[in-house]
């Protein structure tokens, strides 16, 4: 989730994109529906930036929260602690010190939600692993690992997903924090299976 | 046991805030100061993510006023009602891999048109906040060290999804339901 707010569309989207609104006009203009779908457009896009703009006040406070414990070094702590871990998952980064870091320090900002923080470290780390690299067009198996479990997201407090449900006027959002960590552990460990599954077939 | 989870996931957010703050007094860092150094992001996101709101928002509205997301849902709904899963969640289903701000877009439509209560905006909640858009990340971290050959890490990345998927489902009819 994270990282992506700031994404520029993948290609995909463009089709779905182009799609979505092309199967609309053309489903309007046979149903009969185009001052509903012209009054849909008016009307949604007017929602997106109230909805958008509700967001500012609870990013801005968990933004604000996250950085103190960026400033303090709590974050520096708590990927140290995971270091060791790490290490059985990248085995071959025992000798590479200053990867595994940034892989921590990744892992760290992303738990927090801190998306502009996250993915420096997260290049750092890859650009690390580069350097060690043998044939440098081809990824290795930490590599593989690391993106794998990039993409499983590790979030410990989706914050802009909260924010959007309490601009909408849910009344404890916070009741989602627990089954989507339960949900984003699960797919980090099964990322985890996969890709170590995986890197024995893609040799 | 779901009444005693549900308080305990109530109480991570402030156990998170007191931990940051109390570790802070220990270090002696600028707390306040740090705290609306950083709160100044929470306008650039906000702002950030307008566009992709209003595309993705505008889209799925117009596709349902048009009625044409009814002939669709109308092919899904067997398979989405044997499962229990609200076939409002359908969309977010496919745009999750693909892009996370369209899946804010697909949140927000989905609690304009079920409420913010329904099952379908908490379901919805879990699979956009436990996800992370997996071919973006693909381009982004392998794209900027030219790596050429991705070997297995999509299919690993996408295998995850999948699983995640499957485990939103699952975790939300037992906390939800």
């Amino acid at each position: 989730m994270a990282k992506a707010i700031l994404q520029k569309n993948s290609n995909k989207m463009n089709y779905i994109f182009i799609f979505l609104i092309l199967i609309s006009l053309i489903y309007a203009t046979i149903n009969g529906t185009m001052p509903q779908t012209i009054d849909a457009i008016l009307k949604s896009s007017q929602k997106a930036v109230e909805i958008s703009i509700s967001l500012i006040g609870i990013m801005a406070f968990w933004l604000g929260i996250v950085n103190i414990a960026k400033s303090s070094g709590l974050m520096e702590l708590f990927s140290k602690i995971i270091k060791k871990p790490l290490l059985k998952i990248f085995p071959d980064l025992k000798e590479n010190n200053e990867a595994l870091s940034n892989i921590a320090l990744n892992i760290s900002a992303n738990a927090l939600g801190l998306m502009n923080a996250a993915t420096p470290f997260g290049i750092k780390a890859m650009e690390e692993m580069q350097e060690k690299n043998k044939d440098k067009s081809y990824a290795t198996n930490s590599m593989c690992t690391f993106l794998a479990i990039n993409t499983a997201g590790f979030q410990i407090v989706p914050a802009v997903v909260i924010a959007i449900l309490s601009a909408s006027g849910m009344e404890n959002p916070t009741q989602i924090i627990l089954p989507t960590l339960i949900v984003t552990t699960i797919a980090f460990i099964s990322a985890l299976f996969f890709s170590k599954l995986l890197e024995r077939v893609f040799k | 046991m779901i009444d005693f989870l549900n308080a305990l996931s109530i109480f991570i957010l402030p156990i998170i805030i007191a931990t940051i703050l109390i570790y802070a007094l220990y270090k002696k860092t600028p707390a306040y100061e740090d705290f609306t150094q950083g709160a100044k992001e929470g306008f650039n996101i906000a702002v950030k993510i307008i566009p992709y709101l209003v595309a993705i928002m505008v889209a799925t509205a117009m596709l349902r006023a048009s009625g044409a997301i009814e002939i669709a849902q109308k092919l899904l709904s067997p398979i989405f009602d044997y499962f229990k899963i609200p076939i409002e969640t359908s969309i977010i289903m496919l745009t999750r891999s693909l892009s996370g701000s369209a899946t804010l877009g697909v949140l927000a439509d989905i609690i304009n048109q079920t409420g913010v209560n329904s099952y379908a905006t908490k379901l919805a909640a879990v699979i956009t906040g436990s996800s992370e858009t997996t071919f973006y990340v693909a381009s982004v971290y392998f794209g900027s060290i030219g790596i050429k050959k991705f070997r297995h890490a999509l299919l690993a990345g996408i295998l995850a999804d999948i699983t995640g998927l499957i485990a939103a489902i699952i975790v939300c009819s037992i906390f939800f339901l």
